[in-house]
């Protein structure tokens, strides 16, 4: 009887131990998106017009994308999927291709530290920078809001 | 003898409405003859892909690449579960050995190639508005694209939404086969934006509530309303508090372009997938939708509160 019992609360443990969630690493992501957001309100003003281009600020905003999306991929722990979160289960399990999304907003975004020289190129490829990264990954990865 | 009178009468009645139902249901095409030739316009045909949405029900799922038409997304409606077909270039599975009025005919008119009619999951009801040489240059685009291989599969729904015929007693109501007329006393961009609003761009489809034969309710077009799929709540367009009264016409613009709202937050869940297609569009499409929403009658409507 007292093993039936032991057993009963190993096993207890260890399912606890399974459900039991990583609730900073979900914080740690959302503080991580919350970056990436901070870093488009400064240059989605500009874009629209509504404060002048400043080369200075979108060359460090650039900066702060490519850091962000290098620390993107320690954000998504496998403890970390199930919990008050946005992120779908999808993101875990296609875990390479979301890394190599990653990879592929920090590259461009380095690239473009160098290849945005001017309002004009700026304008050009800005947009094409966020809806080919940020949207299409949040299309695949992101829950709806509502 | 009264009986008799009685059975007659009944026989002719049912004559009578089953000929009326088979009139009344006739599919009705826009062009009947062969097109005159004509050069497409294959930068326009592109335009009209991204702004008629075409890879985002079209696509083929699990790959990213919206020019890969092979179909096969289950859409789970009210109605049942509507699989998108191929409209790839392929002769056999795709739209390859399509003729130019088939192609006409079921983007005006929601007829199929053989005479059959379309469910509206295809939204022929907004694409009816399209001009005949926008859809024309469509046809000549889409057939660019690469050949899929993938077999079209049923839809699975269940009677009476079996009954394609009863779509044609559907359409009397939803659809009119009138093409968008811009209206003089307004601006290029305002006709343009509301053409590519309310045709190509189908935005009321998912953008209205509808009503229980599925079509959508006047007074709350452009107002939001519950996905036609799943449990979300599409939003309110109009420029009412409860819809983008606070956004700017540029606001409107950008995050067409970009995705991102007034306040910096990422779109998500189908609406993404449009934004992905009018990011492809050129500045000025995107500016003229912003001004013509700007100009929608303002309508109440905003989501409910979440149960939990």
């Amino acid at each position: 009887m007292l093993r039936v019992v032991a057993v009963l609360a190993a096993l207890a443990v260890g399912a606890t131990a399974v459900y039991a969630q990583n609730a900073g690493a979900i914080a740690q992501r959302q503080a991580t998106m919350k970056e990436f957001a901070e870093a488009t309100k400064v240059v989605g003003p500009m874009m629209k017009g509504e404060v002048p281009f400043d080369l200075a600020k979108v060359q460090a905003s650039l900066k702060v994308i490519e850091t962000t999306a290098i620390k993107g991929k320690s954000v998504f722990p496998d403890d970390s999927k199930v919990g008050d979160t946005y992120a779908l289960p999808a993101a875990f399990e296609n875990k390479a291709d979301l890394f190599a999304r990653f990879d592929k907003l920090a590259a461009e975004a380095k690239a473009a530290q160098a290849s945005m020289k001017d309002e004009a190129s700026f304008k050009a490829s800005m947009g094409k920078l966020i809806s080919g990264n940020c949207i299409s990954c949040h299309k695949q990865y992101q829950k709806p809001s509502q | 003898m009264r009986l008799r009178t009685f059975v007659i009468a009944l026989a002719v009645l049912a004559v009578a409405g089953g000929a009326a139902f088979h009139v009344l249901t006739l599919p009705a095409v826009a062009v009947k003859g062969e097109l005159p030739p004509r050069p497409a316009d294959l930068a326009n045909g592109e335009t009209m892909f991204n702004i008629g949405g075409c890879a985002s029900c079209h696509a083929t799922p699990g790959q990213e690449d919206g020019r890969r038409l092979g179909g096969g997304l289950a859409l789970a409606t009210a109605f049942g579960t509507f699989v998108v077909p191929n409209i790839s270039s392929d002769p056999q599975h795709g739209i390859g050995a399509w003729s130019e009025q088939s192609f006409v005919n079921a983007m005006l008119r929601g007829v199929g190639r053989n005479g059959e009619h379309l469910y509206p999951a295809f939204p022929y009801t907004s694409y009816q508005r399209m001009a005949l040489d926008d859809v024309r240059d469509l046809f000549a685009f889409l057939k660019t694209l690469p050949a899929e291989t993938t077999p079209s599969a049923p839809h699975r729904l269940s009677f009476p939404f079996t009954l394609r015929r009863g779509i044609g007693l559907w359409k009397l109501i939803n659809l009119d086969g009138r093409a968008f007329a811009p209206d003089p006393a307004k601006s290029a961009p305002l006709n343009r934006g509301a053409y590519l609003v309310n045709g190509p761009g189908h935005c009321a489809e998912c953008h209205s509530a509808r009503d229980i034969l599925g079509a959508i309710v006047a007074k709350r077009r452009f107002a939001g309303g519950p996905a036609l799929e799943g449990k979300g709540w599409v939003p309110n367009i109009t420029p009412h508090a409860d819809g983008i009264g606070a956004w700017s016409e540029n606001d409107i613009a950008y995050f067409l372009e970009v995705g991102l709202t007034p306040s910096f937050a990422s779109v998500g869940s189908a609406m993404a997938g449009v934004v992905l297609n009018t990011a492809k569009l050129s500045a000025d499409d995107r500016a003229a939708m912003a001004v013509y929403l700007k100009t929608l009658p303002p309508r109440p409507g905003k989501a409910p509160p979440r149960k939990s």
